[in-house]
């Protein structure tokens, strides 16, 4: 009692500090080691996401039918936020223990400022397809349908609620999530750094809360975000709090063949639920109290069900592929990870050639052939346009101006 | 002068081609709509309508839905899908008195449509409800589970009421797809179905398939109604058929006539 009451005295003090905010963060117990080499995997992953989240986007488009959503209950946004959960910690919480609160915070804000950035220049675009359809489809059939297009006779109001990110087109939600994580990012990877069982249970108890009442923030014109951030935080700090030493924590409880057994187990009867959607007849097969338990698979508010597959997922993955998993290094790989390697660039490419790709299929009435072009010709602009980041970043790293950044600002210039 | 002769050459011999594409196109395009029976089966029956028509030779419909149950323009009433369903059963349904009655209201939610429910069944006394919803509430941001609620209240009155149920999911349309994503609200309705043994028609799957089976394009822009009818017409169909095989209406007919 005692011991916990000074330990909080320690805290306070610290939090009081004159120049706190200045000075590198003195934290109680001893930080985990932050590996300086980037996990290779965490990349590949999240260029393997941003490829399904792609195709995904196209609704017209038979090669969705291979992405991983089709085979369980989790897709690749669970990837995508993990990750991003990840990498924000490895990147910012060096940046938090060599340089203070303050210059972390402030690159925190100015990452989650440079994604507001995109995606109002993601609706930009939108509004102009959207513009382009109004302008030139008509079908009585649709009269109905077609009511989606009111927003353009107010644009006053449409825009101004899409800079407020509270009017968000289909697609263009995923962003808005990340961002207001970033807002709040500060305080809770202090946390994380300081008290890292306590943050996590923290964000349990926002999840578990965001349940129980309700939680979520208002939509334009009506509703409620599609990913609700109280939800979906859950996901984001767990991939922070591995990231800072909790993944060294769970390495014993990875190696358990018991947690493995159960991974698989429960991958396997997510695939067979998943198997009920698509072939009909299997659906006599699905007893009543599970169906009646376990639907609707909430995915607004994360359901459980889902962060138990992406926890599933991620269980296997480990397991079978090594951090030092010589692959990783092959040029077959390296497509997927120097796409993960700039991901916000390439996310925003990816729902603009979403766009552009659905566009084409509308207009041509694309048959199977023209989809899985489309889709091979996307990914392969990621690729190239990663490509070209890379190459820019390595040019900008010769020339003199850059030498006097710290050495992490690779890995924080945009990746997190 | 070699560039030219083989230019000519190889328009003359891709000519067959070019023409043969022409006629293929040219050729008169077969107006049907044929529905896979796996997209109209239901392990569900329509118990109420079988014994309506088996005992009283009548048949009660009522049509509750939003601006895609019904068709503007001239002609609009008689040629959306609740009129051409009417046509049908009467055709298909010798001796049995058939009456649709459609409650139609553009961009009505569907828990607005529910606090209207009760006068519907009180004044059509209908036997079978078939419930349109889902894109106005796709429309107005509705949250899938408030929808969920609706829905579930909805068809709980209807079948308290002593009617039979079929929902009617939304509309395919390829060219809103990426504005308006329908896929929840449809998961829903699916949900809805299974879990009150009701029927769901699913007009989403239906269009689609006709859309890739070249009987319609529906990403076509036009003006005009005729498509617009065309498909209504077809909903029509296919609706009768879907009731005629779970109410087995086809049997009671055979063994009256026999």
């Amino acid at each position: 009692m005692r011991a916990a009451t000074i330990e909080k005295l320690g805290f306070a003090r610290q939090m009081f500090a004159k120049n706190m905010f200045a000075k590198p963060i003195a934290v109680g117990s001893p930080l985990p080691a932050l590996s300086t080499e980037r996990d290779l995997r965490l990349d590949l992953f999240r260029g393997v996401a941003l490829w399904l989240i792609f195709l995904d986007h196209i609704p017209e488009n038979i090669t969705n039918w291979f992405t991983i959503r089709n085979y369980g209950f989790s897709d690749a946004t669970e990837i995508f936020i993990f990750i991003s959960g990840y990498t924000a910690a490895f990147v910012y919480g060096r940046a938090m223990r060599d340089r203070g609160f303050l210059i972390a915070s402030a690159r925190v804000l100015r990452r989650a400022w440079q994604i507001y950035v995109a995606h109002i220049f993601l609706f930009t675009i939108f509004m102009a397809e959207i513009a382009y359809v109004a302008a030139t489809f008509d079908n009585p059939l649709y009269a109905e349908e077609m009511n989606i297009l009111d927003f353009l006779k107010q644009p006053d109001i449409t825009i101004f609620q899409a800079l407020l990110l509270k009017f968000k087109p289909v697609n263009m939600d995923v962003l808005p999530l990340y961002i207001v994580l970033l807002l709040f990012f500060p305080p809770m990877l202090y946390l994380l750094m300081w008290q890292p069982a306590l943050a996590l249970a923290g964000s349990a108890l926002v999840y578990v809360m965001a349940w129980n009442f309700d939680w979520n923030l208002p939509a334009y014109p009506n509703g409620e975000w599609f990913f609700n951030p109280f939800a979906w935080q859950l996901l984001f700090v767990f991939g922070a709090w591995c990231a800072l030493g909790g993944a060294q924590r769970l390495s014993g409880l990875l190696r358990s063949p018991a947690v493995l057994a159960i991974a698989i187990a429960y991958l396997l009867f997510a695939f067979a639920v998943t198997l009920t959607w698509y072939i009909e007849p299997l659906g006599r097969f699905m007893p009543g109290w599970l169906s009646d338990w376990m639907y609707p698979i909430d995915k607004t508010n994360l359901d459980v069900l889902r962060f138990a597959h992406f926890l599933a997922l991620a269980a296997v993955t480990v397991r079978f592929v090594p951090r030092d998993w010589p692959a990783l290094k092959s040029p077959l790989l390296w497509p997927a990870i120097v796409c993960g390697q700039h991901s916000l660039e390439i996310f925003c490419l990816g729902v603009f050639l979403a766009f552009a790709g659905q566009f084409i299929i509308s207009e041509w009435s694309g048959g199977p052939l023209v989809q899985t072009g489309i889709s091979l010709l996307g990914i392969l602009i990621m690729i190239a346009t990663a490509s070209l980041i890379s190459w820019y970043k390595e040019i900008e790293g010769r020339s003199p101006t850059s030498r006097v950044k710290p050495p992490d600002a690779d890995l924080a210039g945009g990746e997190a | 002068m070699k560039l030219v002769i083989a230019t000519i050459l190889a328009t003359l011999a891709l000519a067959p081609i070019a023409l043969a594409d022409g006629a293929a196109v040219a050729a008169p395009q077969p107006e049907q709509c044929d529905v896979p029976e796996s997209l109209l089966a239901s392990d569900a029956d329509l118990a109420r309508v079988t014994n309506a028509v088996k005992t009283k030779h009548r048949l009660d419909i009522s049509v509750v839905g939003s601006g895609s149950s019904a068709l503007a323009g001239p002609d609009g009433i008689r040629s959306a899908y609740p009129a051409r369903l009417e046509d049908v059963l009467k055709q298909r349904l010798v001796g049995t008195e058939v009456k649709v009655t459609a409650h139609v209201q553009a961009k009505e939610i569907t828990a607005t449509m529910v606090s209207g429910l009760s006068k519907i069944l009180a004044d059509d006394k209908p036997v079978l409800v078939i419930w349109q919803a889902g894109t106005a509430d796709a429309l107005n941001g509705v949250a899938p589970e408030d929808f969920h609620a609706s829905l579930d209240e909805g068809v709980d009155s209807i079948q308290a009421a002593g009617a039979d149920v079929i929902l009617m999911n939304m509309q395919y349309s390829p060219r809103t797809e990426s504005m308006l994503d329908v896929s929840a609200f449809a998961d829903v309705m699916r949900l809805v179905a299974q879990a009150h043994d009701a029927l769901l028609f699913d007009r989403l799957a239906i269009m689609h398939y006709w859309n890739d089976a070249g009987a319609f394009d529906l990403y076509t822009a036009t003006k005009k109604y005729d498509m617009a009818r065309r498909v209504h017409d077809c909903i029509g169909r296919a609706l009768a058929s879907q009731i005629i095989n779970a109410a087995h209406l086809d049997a009671v007919r055979m063994q009256t006539t026999r």
